[in-house]
């Protein structure tokens, strides 16, 4: 079967690529467009570790098929920071220690983007569930909360 | 030759609370080196390379947890187009029985690890590899893996510890004679060695007991459930060299391995280590690197190949299950008089479960005239178990931590108090033989009791439990290289994968030793090939060993400054002093010569000498042991029996923190994994042998609306053998943790689970018959 | 004379001996003098173990020095995670 040819905006850019059917937007992000901040911990959408917004939303990467972003925007890891600028709740992680090895960081800074895009005053439970579906197996989540509660009163003002 | 006998550094006590008054770096937390990369998904983990040219490698794995292997038939794959390279047991030379080698920390029989890699005469547990292929895309690779035959002749299995332990059991492998039993069986099981530790008089010692407690415990194996599923990307070139890029604790060790599975000299194999996502322990072998290799070696192309989640499950080495049997006796007055433990371990499929660390470690945090532990290392048809962060010390102490709460309940005396009436200090007879150095078993216990988590009243129907925990720590084989440039910035390599952070403490560490400004040194995890031989990270040695390397290279450093600047001033090397990151002349020269800043050096040392390289390679000695406590709050719903945990609180001594915040991160993410461990991980199995989990949607780990802040308390008792006092702690966190909770639920339900996990169904069960 | 405890299944090789004494002034030269005492010790004996003397352990230390007050155990090599 010939390949699909999707277009489609990845952290602004127009971006066009070409992908089998089966092909997950995960896949084609790291294999296709060598964007690979999204990392793959399970291809099941159980671990958050390919997190990425499609339109504002929040949404696992190997849970989205490639062709389904046709026309759509995509936001991942890489388009958090600006030039060489990162955004506060990358800056709060490193000042947090937030991170061991770092795999799951892409992630849970995706995740937490996306809650503090709507809510700038989470309470520290609002924060747990939001980050739920994010799992981390170094840090034990402790400091990754109080990274993104920080980042909120910060970015209050 | 001699350089190995001394010290490589020359320190006295002086040396070190002298250098503890004016540390600049060392304790405080100091911006990360690798923290960018990380938050911005630059860093490159395991399966985040790509080369041109390059395939896809895929793995066929056995559908059955046993069965001997009669036939392999590849052709029809490998006649597919687009298929390259096929490989099975025929591609791996076997390795002889005796073939035992010291590798990484443990000593590697390769007989079955060359079985474990790739199935011989029996698939051993669902998952084993059979067969694997390397193809142009992933796609063609599994359709090749479906057009692999294998004729399998199933036998029966046998999975739990106990039920493979029985006269009768299907046999893993049919000529086993138990190691360790005098006198020898003469018929085969599945028991592969016994191991006996413990000094004293047992019977003596319960006979003056007062009261006596005798308990039975079984858990459930549990996976490390590092989020980053194994990759690797090999590539062998026409002339036999080959390089390897892989996500493992031990690049080294990784090259060791695969060099002798495959059979070429050690040098022609480069390996880089990836950012690696996680590794607990479980990513201190090898499964797919010499497969990798072996396709690459047949199709000359590099090949690429990533575990999914569901191959880290059912195929990867977890951590064992257990069923363990503690009998400890006291008097009246809280004095414990002895102490008995029998410990199963499954080892899974080759042998070499944990059971003598646990063994060992069981009684440790006490001070006993009289202890015995017995352990069994048992054959089953599931995944040879790999480490688990203080391997088999969890369950161990889980087993009598559990005894030692139930004791205390009987005797009416606060938990704590009875652990510090009996507590291991410096000068203790060890529970396995060694007396203790400087150690902090005491001041763990100490600080939780005056801690305002222990003082705080708790709510109706909460729990509280403690528990203590320890583990030994290594040192190992380390090299690094601190390299002067030209303006005076200095890039220093280390050949440790970092795991947890240890890049920012090794940084520190050469900046403190050298007297230089942080920012100075850029530090690089080097190749196999940039340096001599480092042993893996794990066994919480990198802060330790490689504090030490870096402090020698950096000493060795200012030995060829102070060199330089004597040459260069014309004065004797006596009368030049190295301080705070200038060379400064003494005794009348002061007044001639201003002092020699590391630019100035670095600017002319192509004219003094050449280039200036900063160089240790040892082997570490001296690690010390890691002593904590936990304690924590449950609360627990009758109407469905799911556990909460409400508050969690560490202690635990770190001799000296060099990060905190990496400290309090090793304190904080051992204790979640224990939660896990405690309340909800467990591999299921069918009654085929199958693991019906092997994801984590049913694999359930802690998510963050799981758990509290995790509080924690670094207590630091400095180790005399390190230049900064540091002890490794990355282990420790994980071994007080299940009985904690386990004491917590009891003291919260009035009732004793004496098996893990304390899943909802099982505690719903035990509320349900206990009213 | 140094104090030379065997731990674990050690005894196996010295018919139950678990404590000697011996002149040994290094971890190398104490595994021959303890395998030419039982010779049933392995070879490669030292591959498998861990020493602790004085409280200090060494694993993989050939030349490690053992004073002649010393106490020395003799443990399984100790691996980690």
């Amino acid at each position: 079967m010939a390949k699909k040819h999707i277009t489609t905006t990845i952290n602004g850019d127009p971006v066009e690529f070409l992908c089998d059917t089966e092909q997950t937007l995960l896949d084609v992000l790291r294999d296709e467009l060598r964007l690979t901040g999204s990392k793959e911990g399970c291809a099941s959408g159980d671990c958050g570790a390919c997190s990425v917004t499609l339109d504002g939303r929040l949404v696992c990467a190997c849970l989205v098929l490639a062709a389904e972003v046709e026309g759509h925007e995509v936001t991942t890891i890489e388009g958090m920071a600006v030039g060489d600028q990162l955004h506060p709740l990358q800056q709060k992680f490193l000042d947090h220690a937030a991170l061991q090895c770092g795999v799951c960081t892409p992630g849970f800074l995706v995740a937490a983007k996306a809650l503090l895009d709507r809510n700038l005053d989470p309470t520290e439970a609002e924060v747990r569930y939001w980050l739920a579906g994010n799992l981390c197996r170094c840090t034990g989540y402790d400091k990754i909360v109080r990274a993104v509660l920080d980042t909120a009163v910060e970015m209050r003002g | 030759m001699v350089a190995a006998v001394e010290k490589i550094f020359n320190d006295t006590i002086t040396d070190r609370e002298t250098r503890e008054k004016t540390l600049k770096w060392v304790g405080t937390r100091a911006p990360r080196p690798d923290g960018v990369d990380k938050v911005t998904g630059r860093a490159k983990f395991g399966a985040d390379t790509y080369l041109p040219n390059m395939l896809h490698g895929k793995v066929l794995r056995s559908p059955h947890a046993h069965a001997r292997i009669k036939s392999i038939d590849v052709s029809k794959a490998l006649a597919l187009p687009g298929v390259k390279a096929a490989v099975t047991r025929d591609d791996f030379p076997d390795q002889p029985a005796g073939a035992v080698q010291p590798a990484g920390e443990m000593v590697i029989n390769y007989r079955d690890m060359t079985r474990n890699i790739m199935a011989r005469e029996k698939a051993l547990y669902e998952g084993h590899a059979v067969a694997a292929v390397a193809a142009v895309n992933e796609r063609v690779a599994r359709k090749a893996l479906s057009l692999i035959e294998v004729d399998y002749e199933i036998l029966p299995h046998v999975i739990d510890v106990e039920e493979a332990m029985k006269p009768g059991a299907p046999l893993i492998r049919e000529d086993l004679i138990t190691e360790g039993m005098e006198p020898a069986p003469k018929e085969p099981s599945n028991i592969a060695k016994r191991v006996e530790f413990g000094h004293g008089d047992l019977d003596a010692g319960f006979a003056k007991a007062d009261v006596v407690i005798e308990r039975t415990f079984k858990t459930q194996p549990v996976h490390q459930g590092y989020i980053e599923p194994h990759a690797c990307l090999a590539s062998f070139s026409e002339d036999g060299q080959a390089e390897l890029w892989c996500s493992t604790q031990g690049h080294y060790v990784a090259r060791g391995h695969c060099a002798t599975l495959l059979q070429i000299d050690v040098s022609k194999l480069r390996v880089t280590s990836s950012e690696i996502g996680g590794g607990f322990g479980g990513k201190t072998v090898v499964y797919l690197e010499p497969v990798a290799l072996a396709l690459s070696r047949k199709a000359c192309q590099p090949v690429k190949m990533v575990m999914t989640r569901e191959e880290v499950f059912r195929a990867t080495g977890p951590a064992c299950g257990s069923s363990m049997k503690v009998r400890i006796g006291a008097t009246r007055d809280g004095h414990i008089t002895a102490g008995e433990a029998i410990l199963n371990f499954q080892a899974g499929a080759f042998a070499g479960s944990p059971v003598p660390a646990a063994a060992q470690c069981a009684f440790a945090p006490y001070d006993l005239k009289n202890v015995r532990t017995i352990g069994f290392d048992v054959l089953c048809n599931r995944p040879k178990v790999a480490a688990y962060r203080a391997p088999g010390a969890p369950l161990g102490e889980y087993a009598v931590e559990s005894v030692i709460d139930e004791l205390a309940k009987k005797l009416n005396m606060d938990p704590l108090e009875f652990r510090l009436k009996n507590a291991a200090k410096e000068g203790s007879e060890s529970s396995y033989g060694p007396k203790f150095g400087p150690i902090g078993c005491v001041e763990t216990l100490e600080a939780a009791q005056k801690h305002d988590h222990y003082l705080s009243p708790l709510n109706p129907g909460q729990g509280r439990g403690v528990a203590s925990g320890y583990w030994f720590n290594i040192g190992g084989q380390t090299s690094a290289t601190l390299n002067l440039c030209e303006d005076g910035s200095v890039a220093l390599v280390v050949g440790t994968p970092d795991i947890g952070g240890s890049r920012a403490s090794l940084t520190m560490m050469a900046a403190e030793s050298l007297g230089i400004e942080l920012d100075k040194v850029r530090p690089i995890i080097g190749d196999t090939s940039a340096l001599g031989y480092n042993m893996l990270t794990g066994g919480s040695r990198v802060t330790f060993a490689g504090g030490i390397a870096v402090h020698g290279a950096a000493e060795d450093m200012i030995h060829q400054l102070r060199e330089r600047a004597a040459a260069t001033w014309d004065i004797p090397i006596e009368d030049i002093e190295w301080h705070e990151g200038q060379a400064v002349a003494l005794n009348g020269h002061a007044d001639q010569e201003a002092p020699l800043f590391m630019l100035d050096l670095a600017k002319d040392m192509a004219k003094s000498g050449g280039p200036i390289v900063g160089r240790c390679s040892t082997n570490a000695q001296g690690a010390g042991p890691s002593f904590g406590c936990h304690i924590v709050d449950v609360d627990v719903d009758k109407e469905t029996g799911k556990v909460s945990v409400t508050r969690y609180t560490v202690i635990q001594d770190a001799g000296k923190a060099v990060h905190p915040s990496y400290v309090e991160g090793q304190y904080q993410g051992g204790a979640v994994q224990g939660i896990g461990w405690a309340l909800n991980e467990e591999y299921i199995y069918d009654e085929n042998g199958k693991v019906e989990n092997p994801g984590f949607l049913d694999y359930r780990v802690p998510v963050c609306s799981d758990v509290p802040m995790i509080d924690t308390v670094i207590v630091e008792v400095p180790n005399p053998e390190h230049p900064y006092g540091v002890r490794g702690v990355g282990e420790t966190p994980l071994v007080p943790p299940l009985a904690a909770i386990s004491n917590a639920v009891e003291n919260a339900l009035d009732i004793r689970f004496t098996e893990l996990p304390m899943s909802p169904p099982r505690v719903l069960a035990a509320i349900e018959s206990a009213s | 004379m140094a104090r030379i405890v065997l731990t674990g299944n050690l005894k196996l090789y010295t018919g139950g001996v678990t404590e000697l004494e011996l002149e040994s002034r290094s971890i190398r030269s104490l595994i021959r003098d303890l395998r030419r005492r039982y010779p049933d010790i392995p070879q490669d004996i030292e591959d498998e173990l861990a020493i602790s003397i004085d409280g200090v352990l060494h694993q993989d230390d050939w030349f490690a020095k053992i004073g002649p007050d010393s106490e020395v155990h003799l443990l399984p090599r100790i691996a980690g995670g």
